[in-house]
């Protein structure tokens, strides 16, 4: 069989645009990552513990956290400020609960304009479709091996 | 003050773990949908050995709140579905626990695109 090869840009090509390239803020984003991350699940840390002052119970409490962070980061996005947000924290809001409803959200109003069945439902799961397929797979395997260790 | 210390050890954990998100893209150079998968994995992981939920016992929310929480949330339905109905119980059981995130981020979603207008 012959390999083929894709054409491959000259080296003194890629130097130029290595050079060119602005290289990425590391610190600062990682910084911003953690600052912000950390603060919304102190947040909700916070709300769980106001909840749990009343009558309701620690699992209900914890359920209606993360109802309201869902909610709420549908709003913002909704408000395209969730976005912006994103930009300046980076994984801080990407990686919360929040940052799956987003996605979520997000895809459902971008295309709107094809059609609710065609648009929105079809590209509902564009990106946090990921998640839910390979958590599924990895989970099933790992509880699958944990049950046979288990047996055993 | 035994509210403080929830705060700060949830503030401390989550920071930790979208550090770890934004590490992965930026070092790693993986795409987020890359980076959110290997996060969720990781929790699945750390979910089936029972590290998990020490860490939710220890962080609160600041464990809970991650995405790698869905991937234990998958976990411990399962074994909770495998306990009572062995394998079976596997398939029934897996999405149990993430099903009010999922519910939750579809309605609100679609709440969103009724009446929320796309930027162009």
């Amino acid at each position: 069989m012959k390999q083929k090869s894709k054409p491959q840009p000259p080296a003194w090509y890629n130097n130029i645009i290595k050079k060119h390239t602005p290289p990425r803020p590391l610190f600062r984003n990682c910084l911003a990552a953690f600052l912000g991350g950390g603060l919304l699940c102190a947040l909700a840390q916070t709300a769980h513990y106001l909840l749990t002052l009343g009558q309701i119970t620690d699992q209900a409490a914890s359920t209606i956290v993360m109802l309201s962070t869902v909610a709420l980061a549908a709003l913002f996005t909704g408000l395209n400020l969730y976005d912006k947000a994103g930009q300046c924290l980076g994984a801080g809001l990407a990686v919360p609960i929040s940052g799956f409803a987003n996605s979520v959200a997000a895809a459902m109003l971008e295309h709107k304009s094809e059609g609710y069945v065609l648009g929105s439902g079809c590209n509902s799961f564009k990106l946090a479709g990921a998640v839910v397929i390979f958590g599924l797979i990895s989970a099933f395997l790992f509880s699958f091996a944990a049950l046979l260790l288990d047996m055993i | 003050m035994e509210f403080l210390t929830e705060f700060f050890r949830a503030f401390f954990v989550g920071g930790l773990f979208c550090l770890a998100g934004q590490l992965l893209m930026d070092v790693g150079k993986f795409t987020p949908a890359h980076a959110l998968s290997i996060l969720v994995c990781l929790g699945s992981f750390l979910g089936a050995i029972g590290a998990y939920p020490a860490l939710v016992r220890f962080a609160g929310f600041g464990a809970a709140l991650p995405i790698s929480s869905f991937g234990n949330s998958l976990v411990q339905g399962a074994l909770a579905g495998a306990r009572g109905g062995g394998v079976l119980g596997l398939f029934t059981g897996i999405l149990s626990q993430v099903s009010a995130g999922i519910a939750a981020a579809v309605l609100f979603g679609f709440i969103v695109a009724l009446f929320g207008k796309a930027k162009l």
